[in-house]
């Protein structure tokens, strides 16, 4: 863990506290069960709204606090932990794509609203199932937006698209010329398909001609903070079950073999962990940012992987079952897995930031 | 007036920095930029030559070869961040520090905390010096993983102990002057029956035999003691406290092995050059083998993920004051990563990447081959990865003993 300051070593906690206390798996349960397309529960993100969470990057003169990346990344590593079901990463990388290239005018309209809470927004990229911004076909004429976005994170909750043309960033509200289709994902979580047909678009054009780049970026470390929380608490649940089942008369964390897994696996972790707040600090330092974020969701691809199934082997075949939470997190670590970048995806621009 | 301290902060390190640049201005000669050897202490003394010699006596007078030592015994009393602006400075010259070997890297902090008044006074400034070079007697035939099994007996002769047995992996033990070592007072209990006790190399009844390893190198020994008189005051700590003194050792030992991996960062050029010297680029400058490429790119973001945890274990452990439980993956993750590195750099060169010796191979060719070798030694010595797992699973994460 990254040395904190007070401020963040009280919004850890708080955020510690309150998952743990208000919002364990069992939430999760209970929306998973109610069926709603949002797959969330409106209540529960007003409440984070009220702690401040939404705003946590957002500037104080439009409603945020200004608390940075690393404060913002250890909230969303708690909610991980728990599995919490809420916009909160979506919203916060759209919040960052107007922050990055919106004019006054669009900062000044859009960026309270999101801090609050009263609205939320989400990131439209890709056009296919595979993370390619290199391959947008979805263009503008005449402020109309026209084309059709894949698999977007949140999109049932969304009031505001952050939706990438063939000539940048654009905000669509959700409205006219804007028709969902649900794709149900393993995770169970809201994704959908998003047509836009003529669509009103007010394009962000500030921020160069990188911001998607920029703003993908963002994308991949704050779900790699997601992704951190996950394995962190699969790794901390497998542990304590390995503690307490007992075959051939002995705890199964006296077997030599499984104590050297788990030594890997936390050292696994550990990586995992520095890459992931190196990120965030990237982030917040403005220094080599392209580079931390891509080795952050690369690293947290790769380990989290490797401790999700993991986590379901050493738990034996109760880990096959709807009643333990650990298959919760291996579904949902897959679809952010090829969220914003595949492992492939990730070493490939890896290589090419290094000039190789 | 709130920012008034960091002001005079800054212009102290500016002051500092200024200072350093000076003394290696006057006194780090010029022929020797470039050439530090991090493999120096287990490569052997060689011949000093007459500049290095003048390099490593300025840098041991001013006690920056040991530059948080405290300065009464010779360390150069800096602080962190004096050190760390003397390394930045030293980087920038080509410069390298000069002093180095077991004496600093394990026995003198061991010594610093555990010595008696006389002993520190006796034995801190040659090393800050690099005057005394040490070898360390710790493994035994017989004592390998399961170290606290060695047998070489001290046996107390009143003023004197008379020390017979046989200590193994003995790095440049043909070197060294002097030799700390753990060693059994008490054959009744295998742990508190250990001490920690100094031994000359040159006294009567100790020999030396190096061994041969397979990257034709011989950077251990055998050696062998045999009826050795070791005065009573070279027991470092109380009878039986050893084991205690000598744990202590080797957490400087796995802090310094994992340093960085040194074994991979003295293998210079970094892969993706080196797979560009050796192999085909396409037109836009891309390594044109794409699974290389990948390969290439997978190790390096793990790579830099461990530089960031071996710094982030820094920090934790200075803002918390103590070992940072990350620390004990250090040494672990940092040889694997050191060895794979070296099996990937000669698997980039092909056959012309395994040469052993003469003509058709350039000086880095032969020199990357011994490392490689060389470096299967780094995942077995200093607790084998196997102890290390063992050691994270106990302590770290509270599994049980397994036996």
């Amino acid at each position: 863990m990254a040395v904190l300051n007070e401020e963040q070593d009280m919004l850890r906690d708080m955020a510690r506290e309150w998952t743990t206390n208000e919002n364990p798996v069992t939430e999760w349960r209970k929306v998973r069960a109610s069926g709603d397309p949002k797959a969330y529960d409106e209540g529960v993100y007003a409440t984070m709204a009220e702690m401040g969470w939404t705003g946590i990057i957002i500037p104080e003169d439009h409603g945020g606090s200004d608390f940075g990346w690393l404060s913002a990344g250890l909230v969303i590593e708690e909610l991980g932990k728990t599995l919490t079901a809420s916009p909160l990463v979506a919203s916060t990388i759209a919040a960052s794509a107007i922050i990055l290239g919106g004019s006054e005018e669009q900062k000044a309209k859009w960026l309270p609203r999101l801090a609050s809470g009263e609205i939320v927004g989400t990131l439209a990229v890709d056009e296919a199932a595979r993370h390619d911004p290199a391959q947008i076909g979805a263009s503008v004429a005449d402020g109309k937006l026209t084309g059709t976005k894949r698999f977007v994170h949140e999109a049932h909750g969304a009031n505001l698209f952050v939706v990438a043309a063939k000539d940048g960033l654009y905000l669509v509200e959700k409205g006219d010329g804007v028709t969902l289709t649900d794709r149900k994902l393993t995770d169970q979580r809201s994704h959908a398909d998003i047509a836009f047909d003529g669509a009103a678009a007010d394009r962000l054009g500030e921020g160069g001609d990188d911001l998607l780049d920029k703003v993908l970026d963002r994308a991949r470390v704050l779900t790699a903070c997601e992704m951190l929380g996950m394995a962190q608490h699969v790794f901390d649940t497998t542990l304590d079950y390995l503690k307490q089942r007992v075959q051939f008369n002995q705890v199964l964390a006296t077997f030599q073999a499984l104590q050297h897994r788990m030594a890997d696996l936390f050292a696994d972790l550990a990586l995992m962990r520095s890459a992931v707040e190196g990120g965030l600090q990237a982030l917040d330092a403005g220094f080599r940012p392209a580079q931390a974020a891509t080795m952050a969701k690369a690293e947290a691809n790769r380990v989290l992987k490797l401790i999700s199934n993991e986590g379901i082997q050493l738990h034996g075949g109760i880990g096959m079952t709807d009643e333990y939470d650990v298959g919760f997190y291996l579904k949902r670590a897959r679809v952010l897995e090829a969220s914003f970048g595949s492992t492939s995806f990730l070493k490939d621009r890896y290589a090419t930031l290094g000039g190789y | 007036m709130a920012t008034q301290p960091e002001v005079d902060m800054h212009s102290e390190e500016d002051a500092f920095r200024e200072e350093v640049r000076q003394f290696l201005d006057q006194h780090f000669p010029e022929e020797l930029k470039g050439k530090g050897n991090a493999m120096a202490s287990v490569e052997g003394p060689g011949d000093e030559t007459e500049p290095q010699r003048r390099w490593r006596e300025a840098m041991g007078d001013k006690g920056w070869g040991t530059p948080t030592w405290p300065k009464e015994y010779g360390g150069g009393g800096l602080t962190r961040k004096e050190a760390a602006i003397l390394n930045e400075e030293m980087a920038k010259a080509g410069a390298y520090n000069p002093i180095g070997g077991m004496g600093v890297m394990m026995f003198g902090p061991t010594l610093l905390e555990y010595g008696s008044e006389k002993q520190k006074k006796e034995h801190i400034p040659p090393i800050c010096r690099g005057e005394i070079r040490w070898c360390q007697g710790y493994s035994e035939p017989g004592a390998g993983s399961d170290l606290a099994n060695l047998q070489t007996f001290a046996e107390d002769r009143g003023d004197h102990y008379v020390v017979n047995g046989q200590k193994t992996w003995t790095s440049g033990g043909q070197w060294a002057d002097k030799c700390f070592a753990i060693v059994r007072t008490d054959k009744s209990d295998k742990h508190k029956g250990i001490s920690f006790m100094l031994i000359d190399m040159d006294a009567p009844g100790v020999e030396v035999r190096p061994i041969q390893m397979i990257s034709g190198m011989s950077p251990f020994c055998e050696t062998f003691f045999d009826d050795v008189k070791v005065p009573k005051e070279n027991l470092v700590g109380e009878e039986g406290q050893g084991w205690t003194i000598g744990k202590r050792l080797l957490q400087h030992e796995r802090t310094n092995l994992s340093g960085g991996g040194s074994m991979a960062r003295m293998m210079g050029s970094s892969l993706a050059d080196i797979a560009r010297k050796y192999g085909e680029t396409d037109a836009d400058g891309r390594l044109a083998d794409p699974v290389l490429r990948d390969r290439i790119a997978d190790f390096e973001i793990r790579w830099n993920a461990f530089l960031l945890t071996a710094r982030r274990a820094g920090e934790e452990s200075k803002a918390q004051g103590g070992v940072s439980e990350i620390s004990s993956v250090l040494k672990k993750v940092g040889t694997k990563l050191g060895q794979e590195r070296a099996e990937l750099t000669i698997e980039i060169m092909g056959l012309q990447g395994l040469g052993w010796e003469g003509e058709g191979f350039s000086e880095s060719e032969l020199a990357g081959v011994r490392a490689w070798l060389f470096g299967k030694a780094t995942t077995i010595y200093g607790g084998s990865t196997e102890v290390q797992n063992n050691i994270i699973a106990k302590r770290v994460l509270g599994m049980l003993d397994h036996q």
